[in-house]
């Protein structure tokens, strides 16, 4: 009898130890905000566009922790999916053709200056302040930081603002992939079918 | 002299050498091209600014273009002659891509600055000069590393906060058919070895190897002998390698001569060497002893399609087909045109590679110039070097791995690169890759595996820059919100602190408006003798309010008794028993008590205002109401222009607007009879 009351006794108390432990560790080491959210906002590209209709990457990022599908950024496109899938261990869906399709090349806005009237609006709309310019001043666009979102062509009265792809200078310029080994003798063969 | 103990790196292959063709002859002139196209980009970093305009004429050296930035180089002008052109034009260069070039046409006098020619740029005791001086005159002659990549050698020099132990001379020239340095040591061994001793003395290295690979015995013979007329206070030695491909390479060549391996991600000075190739000493020379900024180079023409192999001297931007020409190209007959006897096209596309058969690329035109680290130019025969456009599948033989002189993992590395993954790929140190294509040339499946990891390093490199890119983004993004948020949060604080105001001046208002009345209360009371409480702490209401309220309490009333009797109708319709009590009934009862007990009250406060408000209205000014006939009038105004702007624009809000404009009128009308009235109680 008195040795079952000793080991309920010592469970009881070492329990309690832990649940000591546990308790101050809980408050101690609590961690601030939720990680992942951090960790999707991180795969995400920071365009800051909106056409996942979340006003910002952020926002998407914490509407992804709590169940949205991750199929909603055209700017990432397949490989941030197949990120976010990665990250979550879901399976990578296509992207949502709904809002966007991914471009092919990246982008920058640039202001045809002579013709800006300096209304400020598409300072307002810039997602990351990458415009600059005042009332009634010439702006333009700082095209190093430029995410290419778009999100300033609309709002522009005079439509003086043109979307273009990336330049390719020798500074940016790497080489491309070979053409696909097999297929190139795939190729061949399907030649001499024909 | 200390006794050298070589080492041997991993890897490497023994490709056919080919060298013998192009050293038959000695270094040949290359004559003047009548017009020259200088490339500003042609150094690792940023490419030169133009200083000269079109139309300019330019002497031989003379500067076109100050280095932009550390690291940069010098552009030179290679002869006499004037500027015709500064425009984008393709650049030797496997993209293909256009890039700034100043085009000088020649006037024949190949005229040098006069500074130049009459030797006062010269520096004849550079041993003693100082450093900084020596880097500058290296940097202001636009002198890049001849070995291929092209790196300014004015910055490689400037090591700042490390010691120098070695300084290696690269000598090996490693790449079949070039033969570039072979023949300049040759020739010029005593002028690339004075190249050596400045490059010694500015980095002060203990140790200077000279490597060259042993197919190579009349320059090792050349270099040594000029080593015993230089030779004395230096520790130069010429060390004799054996012949392997890439043992050129930077990291090879440190591994064979001192056993050591630069760690990965790093460059040699960070173990205390600093490796230079022998074009770069003789340019060194020629640009600190001499004044002459680097305009020329030892370029190799040869190749089965070329009459003459040979090593000349070329202008940079002589076009290479002023150097074909020079060296004779026959244009290569297809195997069609060979059966039928014709002669080959002349317009179809000469195959021609810039570099060597390893390392080098295919030109896409001979229009295309030289420039300060083209060492070869090729024009091989289909039979020579055939073209690789059929690649098998990858069988896993191993032998690419057996090659690699990086000791890296070729097969890995490919399947990394052929499916994206490019973070694998990096895990596997794609990094040290040097590109030798000692891994395609053992592939029996032919893969182009150097091109595939030139393409996934670019890659990774975009990736970098976009993953930067996007955590600038995500700073200024977020900056942004924080910036609009305070802002905010500040036009709230505003909007509060105004309304604060506001409310005390309202307060302030009604206690000065309460103590009037007081005043007049307690004068009353004063002059009535009476000492009533109600009227010494009377509140101050005004009686329009007070009568407002009445009526809305009334009105209130009315609709609660209204109520019951409805309820009670209702009870009596559905039959009910008539003891049965009627559900909400008493809260109704109760609100009528309660209502009946406000208007009560609120009657009486009627009264008493009433009692005290003859003396308030005594005390209303003209220039009250005066103030209030002005306000009146200017709303008045207004209301009138927004029934206009309403009219014009057909608004829905026209009817409102008119009831208002004539209750205003209305109001009008009573202000200006009440100060009719009031004019005429003062008369």
């Amino acid at each position: 009898m008195s040795s079952i009351l000793i080991a309920v006794l010592l469970l009881a108390t070492l329990a309690i130890i832990f649940g000591a432990i546990l308790g101050f560790a809980a408050v101690r080491f609590k961690v601030e905000g939720n990680p992942i959210v951090d960790q999707i906002d991180n795969l995400l590209p920071q365009t800051q566009c909106g056409q996942c209709s979340y006003p910002g990457c952020k926002p998407y990022a914490e509407a992804i922790a709590a169940g949205e599908s991750i199929n909603k950024c055209p700017p990432g496109g397949e490989s941030t999916i197949i990120a976010l899938a990665d990250l979550l261990g879901v399976e990578p869906e296509p992207l949502d053709a709904e809002h966007g399709a991914e471009k092919d090349v990246p982008m920058v806005a640039i202001i045809r200056e002579d013709e800006c009237i300096g209304c400020t609006k598409c300072i307002q709309a810039c997602p990351i302040d990458a415009i600059m310019g005042a009332a009634k001043q010439m702006h333009t666009v700082i095209t190093d930081e430029c995410t290419g979102c778009d999100l300033c062509v609309e709002p522009c009265p005079v439509d003086c603002i043109d979307m273009v792809p990336i330049e390719t200078t020798l500074q940016n310029w790497h080489w491309d992939k070979p053409e696909n080994s097999v297929s190139t003798i795939e190729k061949i063969l399907i030649k001499e079918v024909h | 002299m200390q006794t050298i103990t070589l080492h041997s790196f991993d890897g490497g292959i023994h490709p056919l050498e080919n060298k013998h063709q192009s050293t038959q002859t000695a270094i040949a002139q290359l004559p003047v091209p009548a017009q020259l196209i200088v490339p500003v980009g042609q150094h690792i970093g940023a490419p030169a600014d133009v200083i000269v305009n079109v139309g300019d004429s330019v002497l031989k050296g003379q500067t076109i273009a100050d280095p932009k930035g550390v690291v940069s180089a010098a552009i030179h002008a290679p002869t006499s002659g004037k500027v015709v052109a500064i425009e984008q034009r393709e650049l030797p260069h496997s993209s293909g891509l256009e890039g700034t070039c100043v085009i000088i046409d020649s006037d024949g006098h190949d005229q040098w600055l006069e500074e130049i020619s009459n030797g006062s740029q010269a520096i004849s005791d550079y041993l003693e000069t100082d450093n900084e001086i020596l880097i500058q005159r290296i940097r202001d002659c636009g002198i890049t590393g001849m070995g291929g990549a092209g790196f300014p050698t004015a910055v490689k020099m400037t090591v700042q906060n490390l010691t120098i132990d070695t300084l290696i001379i690269n000598g090996a020239e490693c790449e079949p058919y070039i033969t570039a340095d072979d023949m300049l040591m040759r020739e010029r061994a005593l002028e690339t070895l004075r190249g050596v001793q400045i490059l010694l003395k500015i980095t002060a290295a203990k140790n200077c190897l000279i490597g060259i690979e042993d197919n190579k015995p009349e320059a090792i013979k050349a270099m040594e002998d000029a080593l015993h007329e230089v030779h004395g206070e230096h520790h130069i030695s010429v060390v004799t390698i054996p012949t392997k491909y890439p043992s050129g390479g930077e990291k090879q060549l440190i591994k064979i001569l001192t056993g050591k391996e630069v760690p990965s991600g790093a460059i040699p000075s960070a173990i205390g060497i600093v490796c230079q190739n022998v074009g770069t000493c003789a340019a060194v020379y020629h640009a600190i002893a001499e004044g002459k900024p680097l305009i020329s180079r030892i370029t190799t023409i040869t190749g089965e399609s070329i009459n003459q192999p040979q090593n000349v001297e070329v202008l940079i931007g002589t076009p290479v087909k002023h150097l074909l020409d020079f060296a004779g190209f026959k244009q290569e007959k297809s195997l069609f045109q060979k059966l039928i006897g014709r002669k080959a096209k002349a317009d179809s596309k000469p195959r021609i590679i810039m570099g060597g058969p390893m390392m080098g690329f295919t030109l896409n035109s001979d229009e295309l110039p030289i420039l300060k680290s083209s060492n070869c130019v090729l024009a091989p025969s289909q039979k020579e070097l055939p073209a690789n456009d059929i690649a098998s599948a990858c069988i896993r033989c191993g032998l690419c791995t057996e090659a690699c002189p990086a000791e890296l993992l070729p097969q890995q590395l490919y399947w990394f690169s052929k499916n994206g993954e490019l973070d694998k790929a990096e895990q596997h140190n794609l990094a040290d890759c040097i590109e030798c294509g000692a891994c395609s040339y053992v592939c029996p499946s032919q893969i182009p595996l150097v091109q595939y990891y030139r393409h996934t390093k670019g890659a990774i490199k975009d990736e970098r820059a976009a993953q930067q890119k996007s955590d600038r983004s995500k700073i200024r993004f977020e900056a942004r919100q924080a910036r609009l948020d305070r802002e905010a949060a500040e036009k709230e604080a505003k909007r509060q602190a105004r309304a604060a105001t506001a409310e005390k001046a309202q307060a302030a208002k009604k206690a000065a408006a309460a103590e009037a009345l007081n005043k007049q209360t307690a004068e009353e009371a004063d002059g009535n003798g009476n000492t009533n409480d109600e009227i010494k702490k009377p509140e101050p209401v005004d009686l329009e309010k007070l009568q407002k309220q009445l009526d809305a309490a009334q009105a209130g009333l009315k609709k609660s008794m209204d109520k019951i009797a409805e309820l009670k109708a209702a009870a009596a319709e559905s039959g009910a028993e008539a003891d049965a009590p009627i559900e909400n009934l008493d809260v109704f009862e109760k609100a009528v008590a309660n209502r009946r007990d406000k208007v009560k009250l609120l009657a009486l406060q009627i009264a008493e205002a009433k009692k005290s408000a003859p003396l308030v209205k005594k005390e209303v000014s003209r220039d009250d109401i005066e103030k209030k006939l002005r306000a009146q009038k200017d709303r008045l105004e207004k209301t009138k222009e927004r029934v206009d702007l309403a009219k014009e624009q057909g608004l829905d809000s026209l009817p409102a607007l008119q009831k208002g404009l004539d209750k205003q009128m209305q109001k009008l009308k009573e202000l200006e009879e009440e100060l009719a009235q009031f004019d005429k109680a003062g008369a």
